[in-house]
């Protein structure tokens, strides 16, 4: 059956068909729908989403030594959070087979980096597989559970967003049959206490001259004689780039299996092709291990070291070409950034925090990664920083105890996180402010979804990634189990509630936290949102142009239903795309803003 | 055959993806090679959105290069102009003859470019429509997305596949009357 899949669909089919029998992920994208389609097979497969990366990969490599085979999927990020359990996991390796996957962003469409994780692989020691289309995909996860059973190890399968998000034909295969292996007690592989370790390191390194040896004869290795005048060395998305930029003006040397490399493959492809070129995003990492052997290459001399390779590239670098492009007058062209969604639960707070920071100019706002990372942006211009998942109450913190070694008492630290982002990695941050007594003021975005991602449950919603209900857990409970004792829950679209905690919590001389509850308005409203809430976003507002003074305080809501006509001098509200959260009317001193239902 | 280069750009929720599926499907139904390439990610809080599809007996790359896109249906005007430089210089545009301004553009702090029909038209082989006029006249502004696949369908005179039934499969069952008429009238636009 031939049927159109993303890379991610590939994965999730390769992994069902390969007999898989446990997932863990932690949503990023451009990971996120590997789980997403795992989780929609429930007599198959048990899928979750985790708090974080850490905690999926544990869970999965707990179930492949009880004797399931099973997955973790996460961006390249995630892995950094995964990387303890990832690192010495490769030193016990498995029972029933292990895959990991990890979705890297070159061009950082969607990430605040854009790392190279096929670097993992040779920092853990782990055999490694590079996917360049959709059939791949399918292909390499049913590979790498057999390699990860017949050498004992975990298998990386490293995608990028262009082999993720990109569709192409799937040819489906066999479901193939896995029994369950029950874990045997051995711990002189299984504990890695230091006297363990020592033998393990050693049965690592004979593995990977195995998995050499495997390289070699990979059928995910493959070379293709054309043109011997080129010869292209490239894995993943970038072989597709070339091969159609190319042709048959070139051979090609394609590499699916890409730790370790097929050493005497690359020798002997490199002694029948007379110019060879190094195609790979971002790290010159198969460069380095090519020159190492003696081999001349053109690599990042002639290809950039950030940033997507694209067509364009490798032919203008390959070939000295590029296409015609028709000129036209761009220059008045503005950007279209995204914004804050009508009716963002969001708007309310980073309104306020704008406004605060007008009034008292000493406040260090510290971000996070989710929806609300937009409040860096125009008109609330309200987050100083952002760094990674969990870091905006840990780095307040840093900068809280600096403020008062340095006796800047008027300075405050105060830090924005989601919800699902503080499940991640918030709460061990919270507990420092706690434990090592800052005055952080911590502002939990509560709405009740994992937004940015596209709407995955987390332990707050009270709902699993396969649908059923669990207990969501109580945040300001557990913010007061934590040690913090001023804690307030608001409604983040009423602006009074919103200002009135503010200057609560800026006047107090410890920690607090703030809970801004309300549901996002993109989300699939639960029977326990509705009863919580009521109807949500049913109003609609409409501007009293008599009563409009042109004054423009609505447009710092930053709302996109909001538009300012230049001519009449007039506020005016989009009719369609109104949500009704109503914070333009409480921000309007003129009542020029109604409510039209 | 040489492959053909298809981009689907607009605003992010829009409906540019059902959009570029419904087109895989019908490609694919017609016996081609097809991959599509998207940007996901925070296409869903307005910002500039892409899809592009390619097809052939082969496909290799499922990114368009510059200069190299066969057609562009662009959703909104500005867009249109953004990626006008994936336009082969013998490439056609259809464009939806309707504005969405940015947040720059809202605010007041930026203008939105004059004059865009004309100075697109002037350079492209530009086809105008008012899809999302269409849409809203048949009851739901939503369905612009395939007013403008009508469109485009008949352009690409892929016409050997049954765009009912791919219709029909797609969309809720509610939708699937409208947005067949949405195709049909989309279909008409387009006088060739």
């Amino acid at each position: 059956m031939k049927s159109l899949l993303t890379g991610n669909e590939a994965i999730a089919m390769g992994a069902i068909d390969a007999g898989a029998k446990y997932a863990g992920a932690y949503p990023g994208t451009p990971s996120t729908e590997i789980l997403e389609n795992l989780a929609e097979h429930k007599d198959e497969i048990y899928s979750e989403w985790a708090p974080n990366e850490k905690v999926a990969l544990e869970g999965a490599i707990g179930a492949a030594y009880a004797g399931v085979r099973s997955l973790a999927a996460m961006k390249h990020v995630g892995l950094n959070v995964a990387a303890d359990p990832f690192f010495t996991n490769a030193y016990v390796g498995v029972n029933a087979g292990l895959i990991v996957v990890s979705a890297d962003d070159p061009g950082m469409h969607s990430s605040q980096n854009e790392q190279d994780n096929r670097h993992y692989a040779y920092h853990a020691n782990v055999p490694m597989f590079e996917p360049s289309n959709s059939q791949d995909c399918y292909d390499m996860v049913r590979e790498a559970y057999e390699i990860s059973e017949k050498y004992d190890t975990p298998v990386l399968i490293r995608l990028t967003t262009r082999v993720s998000h990109s569709k192409s034909i799937v040819e489906r295969k066999e479901v193939l049959s896995h029994e369950f292996r029950p874990f045997e007690k051995d711990p002189m592989k299984y504990v890695t206490v230091p006297a363990v370790a020592k033998g393990l390191k050693l049965k690592v390194i004979k593995r990977r001259e195995e998995l050499l040896a495997y390289s070699e004869v990979s059928p995910f290795n493959t070379v293709e004689y054309n043109d011997k005048s080129i010869g292209i060395i490239a894995s993943g998305i970038c072989y597709e780039y070339a091969k159609e930029v190319l042709g048959d003006k070139a051979s090609y040397l394609k590499l699916g299996f890409t730790y370790p490399l097929p050493t005497e493959k690359i020798k002997e492809f490199a002694s029948n092709v007379d110019k060879i070129y190094v195609i790979e995003e971002n790290d010159p990492i198969m460069e380095k291990e090519v020159k190492a052997l003696g081999i001349e290459v053109i690599g990042k001399d002639a290809f950039p070291l950030n940033g997507e390779m694209l067509p364009q590239i490798v032919r203008k670098v390959v070939l000295g070409e590029a296409n015609e492009v028709t000129q036209i007058k761009k220059d008045d062209m503005p950007p279209r950034p995204p914004a804050l969604c009508s009716g963002c639960p969001h708007r309310g707070i980073f309104y306020s925090l704008a406004r605060s920071k007008a009034r008292r100019e000493k406040i260090y706002i510290s971000g996070d990664i989710g929806c609300y990372s937009l409040g860096y942006a125009d008109p609330y211009n309200a987050l100083d920083s952002i760094i990674c998942m969990g870091a905006s109450i840990s780095a307040a913190h840093g900068a809280s105890k600096v403020y008062e070694m340095m006796g800047l008492n008027d300075n405050k630290a105060v830090a924005v996180i989601g919800d699902s982002t503080f499940f991640h990695t918030g709460i061990n941050s919270l507990m420092n402010v706690a434990y090592n007594k800052s005055k952080v003021i911590t502002i939990i975005l509560d709405n009740r979804i994992t937004g940015m991602t596209g709407h995955q449950q987390n332990p707050g919603t009270g709902y699993t990634a396969q649908g059923a209900e669990s207990d969501a857990i109580d945040i300001p409970l557990l913010v007061k189990a934590i040690g913090i004792e001023n804690i307030r829950t608001i409604n983040p679209n009423d602006l009074t509630q919103v200002e009135d905690a503010l200057s609560w919590a800026m006047e107090l001389d410890g920690p607090s936290v703030i809970i801004a509850r309300y549901p996002c308005a993109l989300k699939r409203f639960s029977q326990a949102d509705k009863a919580e809430f009521g109807d949500m976003y049913i109003d609609r507002y409409i501007v009293d142009t008599e009563k409009c003074n042109g004054c423009k305080s609505c447009m710092k809501s930053g709302c996109p239903a909001l538009s300012f006509d230049k001519e009449n001098k007039k506020a005016n509200i989009n009719e369609d795309s109104c949500l009704g959260c109503g914070i333009c009317a409480q921000i309007c001193k003129q009542e020029a803003i109604q409510k039209a239902r | 055959m040489d492959t053909k280069r298809i981009m689907i750009v607009g605003v992010g929720g829009q409906g540019t993806i059902l959009c570029g599926k419904l087109l895989t499907i019908a490609l694919m139904q017609a016996g081609y090679d097809v991959k599509m390439t998207e940007i996901h990610g925070m296409s869903q809080r307005g910002g500039s959105v892409s899809s592009e599809i390619s097809y052939s007996d082969k496909v290799y790359s499922p990114v368009t290069e510059t200069g190299d896109a066969d057609i562009i249906v662009a959703f909104e005007k500005l867009e249109a102009l953004r990626y006008s430089d994936n336009l082969k210089p013998s490439g056609k545009m259809i464009i939806n003859d309707y504005v969405i301004e940015p947040t720059s553009v809202l605010s007041a702090k930026a203008d939105y470019p004059q004059g865009l029909n004309e100075r697109i038209g002037e350079k492209f082989d530009a086809i105008f429509i008012k899809a999302s006029d269409i849409a809203k006249e048949l009851g739901n502004p939503k369905v612009m997305n395939i007013v403008l696949l009508g469109a485009l369908a008949k352009v690409l005179d892929l016409n050997n596949v049954d765009w009912n039934a791919i219709i029909a499969g797609n969309v809720k069952a509610n939708f699937v009357e409208i947005n067949q008429k949405a195709f049909k009238y989309g279909h008409d636009e387009i006088n060739i």
